[in-house]
């Protein structure tokens, strides 16, 4: 009935392609970072790029992207978790206390009772979240000074040493396959695997839906407290299981082990590309995040350059990061209101 | 009209719900018959989306019932209500905006492939077909973020189709479509009919009403007033029980004599928006921007205050130019813009009445940078009897108000600057026509009283009603002009989608 007919868009144009590719370009983008930045160091240093320096690397960065896995899920759905460095410690040393007071435990076991450590801390803090309905800013922060609390009192001034944790645990931290240490593929595959859930499963998709419009949320019967609260449990446990895996890298534990941890998890996370208002991001994103902010750090070691330039790094690639999104998301938006009124045929 | 005799497909029987103290909805009854397309109608405030929200499942009803095919149902929440089979379209999109758009339309019953995994080809494709359904060429990949009102629309129309509810609430859907679109919109409704499901339809323009339902249920104050087949009533019968009193005209208009030019627009052009673009509106004038939803109209509005720039071409208002990009300068200037989405541009939502009244005066308001409450709050109780705001309180936030009253604070903010020229663009979107009388009584007391008004509407009859002049834009050109006498739906329609009177049959 009508005689206006736009002209279909070039499907080469087309904005969810070019969106994607910007995203795709994302991760791309800090993968070329992380090799510009260790291509650099090793003209500077040669050293920088032995096998043994590289697994170093990977170790360094590994327990972050693992925090920075429960992490990304739990900011998508436009909460934080604050209280994952704590955590971290606390398991670290139950489970190191267990070592040296129960010789021959099983490997596996100390494992798992850093996980239900873990678990426990982040069933609190999803419950406090979604039942009382209090900002998870303020339980997780309020977390994080109660479980260091607890720790201090547990550890009471003492530090579990070498000693006590039997070889086959310490083994984690140190041995290779095929010369990668077996802590970053164990980092590796749960990456793999949350990224793989958070692309395929409807349940992952609805924190997604959680974080981009709590309201459209309820609306659509999304059951948004069990999902947040889902998610919590989930940051809690791999908080956990980095905790047994901070106690076999480092054979030793005390007090402060873990400290700081959350600052530095949270800023993996944004430099990754997941949004610090939720709705969108991604696993790898976040872990390759974590790998680039390491990565860095190292390099200032290796090219001899202060450590108290590491923060400040730290610091301005985080504002590059958020600035970077700001101006993509302005753009996206811009590109795609121009963009319609194309496809309106009338 | 089918099977009128049998047992109804949804039967609402004295369902009531009060919020606090307030009684939103009290012992309303209908039937909905499978096969027909019910009108729901009532001012604004009448009860209509709270009746809306119990049948969605957000809110459980204080008492009454509700019965499918004849069974008492007890909705637990909105995953329960659409498990029966009840789909809803609410008045405000409920969108995602990081998420696709298809993604938008299967969230949380995404099409499943091997191994419960979500079969992302396959849900591209649904959504495509469902596009294909309503007739509108969406890419299902893209991200909702930036999509228009009218395409977030169409959007939540995909959304309830895609579920084959067998009743479904159209809450305003079509506030925001072009003609086209509602016609495309009707005709889906009539094939849901066909199918043998229940279509509750929500409208404040009657005559969407008549043109596409059988029967009528008229609400006032939170009752359910009238039900009766849609040929026993007429307009005015409906009027009249909505707001429980004859209304004057639809649309006023006291004739006057425009005065000098306050605004002048030469050649104004924004590249690939519009082009071309010369007016001018005088004291005491309605010039209307008439034309198809994505003809420009609002983009010569927002270059014309200053929000994007234009490329080239000239803006005068009395007599000075506007620098290119300034709307500061173009508040000075005596202009005032009332946006089209007043939730997100033209209203703090979580603020209170008198604050967003304030907010576009808070230079005058102010003392040594210091805000004095007591003026804010005078201020605000000024305009609020002058646009006979209903409230409850004035510290109350604006999200507490219905959409014509929320209308009222942004004129109100704006007029308490005491402008020269009003740019108002879509008045009365998704107001009632209670309230809708109202905002064209106020603007042509202000015309009447010299101020120069350039309006956008996608609503014939208000441009046709309130205009005095009519320029008629499409693909972001000025292809018509009409005054007030020659002005007619037909020829306004043929300017507007380019049509000559000649080809069209």
């Amino acid at each position: 009935m009508s005689v206006i007919t736009a002209p279909a868009p070039a499907p080469t144009d087309r904005p969810a392609s070019r969106m994607e590719s910007l995203l795709r370009a994302r991760e791309l983008g800090i993968a070329l970072a992380i090799l510009v930045v260790f291509g650099l160091t090793t003209l500077n240093n040669h050293a920088f790029a032995q096998v043994a320096s590289i697994q170093q690397l990977l170790n360094g960065a590994a327990l972050i992207a693992l925090l920075g896995v429960g992490e990304t899920l739990v900011i998508i759905t436009r909460n934080v978790d604050l209280s994952v460095g704590s955590v971290v410690g606390l398991s670290a040393y139950i489970v190191g206390d267990l070592f040296k007071h129960h010789h021959g435990m099983p490997v596996l076991l100390g494992i798992v009772i850093a996980i239900a450590v873990g678990a426990t801390i982040g069933a609190v803090n999803g419950l406090v979240t979604t039942v009382a309905r209090v900002p998870s800013l303020v339980v997780t922060l309020a977390m994080l000074y109660i479980v260091r609390g607890v720790d201090g009192v547990i550890v009471h001034g003492t530090t579990i040493d070498p000693a006590s944790i039997p070889t086959a645990f310490t083994a984690v931290g140190y041995q290779t396959l095929f010369g990668i240490p077996w802590l970053a593929l164990i980092v590796a595959v749960v990456v793999a695997a949350a990224g793989y859930a958070m692309r395929s499963f409807r349940s992952s998709r609805d924190l997604y839906a959680i974080g981009s419009n709590p309201d459209a949320a309820a609306l659509a019967g999304i059951p948004s407290g069990r999902r947040v609260f889902t998610a919590f449990l989930i940051s809690g446990a791999l908080a956990g299981l980095a905790g047994a895996l901070f106690l076999a890298l480092h054979a030793q534990i005390d007090v402060s082990g873990g400290s700081g941890y959350e600052l530095t998890v949270i800023a993996a996370v944004v430099v990754g590309g997941v949004a610090i208002f939720g709705g969108s991001g991604t696993v790898l994103g976040a872990a390759l995040g974590a790998v680039l902010l390491n990565t860095i750090n190292q390099a200032l070691v290796a090219s001899r350059v202060s450590s108290f330039w590491n923060g400040a790094i730290a610091g301005a690639l985080l504002l590059a990061a958020i600035a970077f999104d700001r101006w993509l998301s302005l753009r996206v938006t811009r590109s795609l209101r121009s963009a319609e009124g194309a496809h309106r045929d009338l | 009209m089918t099977q009128s005799s049998t047992t109804p497909l949804l039967m609402v029987r004295d369902v009531s719900k009060s919020f606090g103290a307030v009684a939103a909805v009290q012992g309303v009854s209908f039937p909905l018959y499978a096969g027909e397309a019910h009108a729901l109608l009532g001012e604004n405030g009448a009860g209509k989306s709270t009746l809306v929200k119990i049948l969605a499942g957000v809110h459980g009803a204080d008492g009454g019932a509700l019965l499918m095919d004849g069974e008492p149902v007890v909705f637990k929440g909105p995953a329960a209500s659409r498990a029966a089979g009840v789909s809803v379209i609410y008045q405000e999109p409920t969108l995602f905006p990081d998420l696709s758009v298809a993604e938008n339309i299967f969230m949380g019953r995404h099409p499943l492939g091997v191994g419960r995994r979500i079969d992302r080809a396959g849900m591209n494709r649904e959504a495509t077909a469902v596009f294909t359904r309503l007739g509108v060429q969406l890419d299902p990949e893209r991200v909702a973020r930036g999509l228009s009102v009218a395409d977030q629309q169409i959007v939540e129309i995909a959304k309830a189709l895609s579920f084959n509810a067998r009743v479904l609430v159209m809450d305003e859907p079509t506030a925001a479509l072009t003609n086209v679109e509602v016609e495309r919109l009707f005709e889906v409704i009539r094939t849901l009919r066909a199918q043998g499901a229940a279509v509750l339809f929500i409208s404040h323009r009657l005559e969407e009403a008549f043109a596409s339902c059988q029967r009528v249920t008229i609400m006032r104050d939170g009752r359910s007033i009238r039900t009766a087949p849609i040929e026993d009533v007429t307009i005015d019968d409906i009027i009249r029980s909505m707001v429980g009193r004859d209304l004057d005209a639809l649309f006023p208009k006291t004739v006057t004599e425009p005065g000098e030019v306050v605004l002048d627009v030469a050649d104004l052009c924004r590249g690939g928006v519009f082009d071309d673009i010369s007016f001018q509106v005088r004291r005491g004038e309605i010039v209307a921007l008439a034309g198809l939803v994505g003809a420009g109209r609002t983009e010569v509005a927002r270059a014309v205050f200053g929000i994007d720039r234009r490329t080239s071409g000239t803006v005068r208002v009395n007599g000075a130019e506007l620098p290119n990009g300034q709307p500061l300068a173009a508040m000075n200037a005596g202009v005032a813009l009332v946006p089209e989405d007043r939730r997100q541009q033209g209203l703090v939502m979580d603020m209170s009445i008198d604050q967003n009244v304030a907010l576009a005066s808070l230079g005058r308001l102010s003392r040594f940078g210091l805000i004095r409450r007591s003026s804010e709050r005078e201020l605000a109780t000024t305009w609020a009897s002058r646009l006979q705001l209903k409230f409850s309180r004035m510290g109350n936030t604006v999200s507490t108000l219905s959409g014509g009253n929320q209308q009222k604070v942004v004129l109100g903010k704006w007029l308490a600057r005491n402008p020269s020229l009003l740019i108002i663009d879509e008045p009365t979107r998704g107001i009632d026509v209670g309230t809708k009388a109202e905002v064209h009584r106020i603007l042509d007391r202000l015309v009447a009283q010299g101020l120069a008004v350039l309006m956008i509407s996608s609503e014939l009859p208000e441009v046709l009603g309130m205009a005095d002049r009519v320029l008629v834009l499409r693909e972001g050109r000025i292809t018509a002009e009409f005054t007030r006498a020659e002005a007619d739906e037909d020829s306004l329609m043929r300017a507007a989608t380019g049509q000559s009177p000649e080809v069209a049959a």
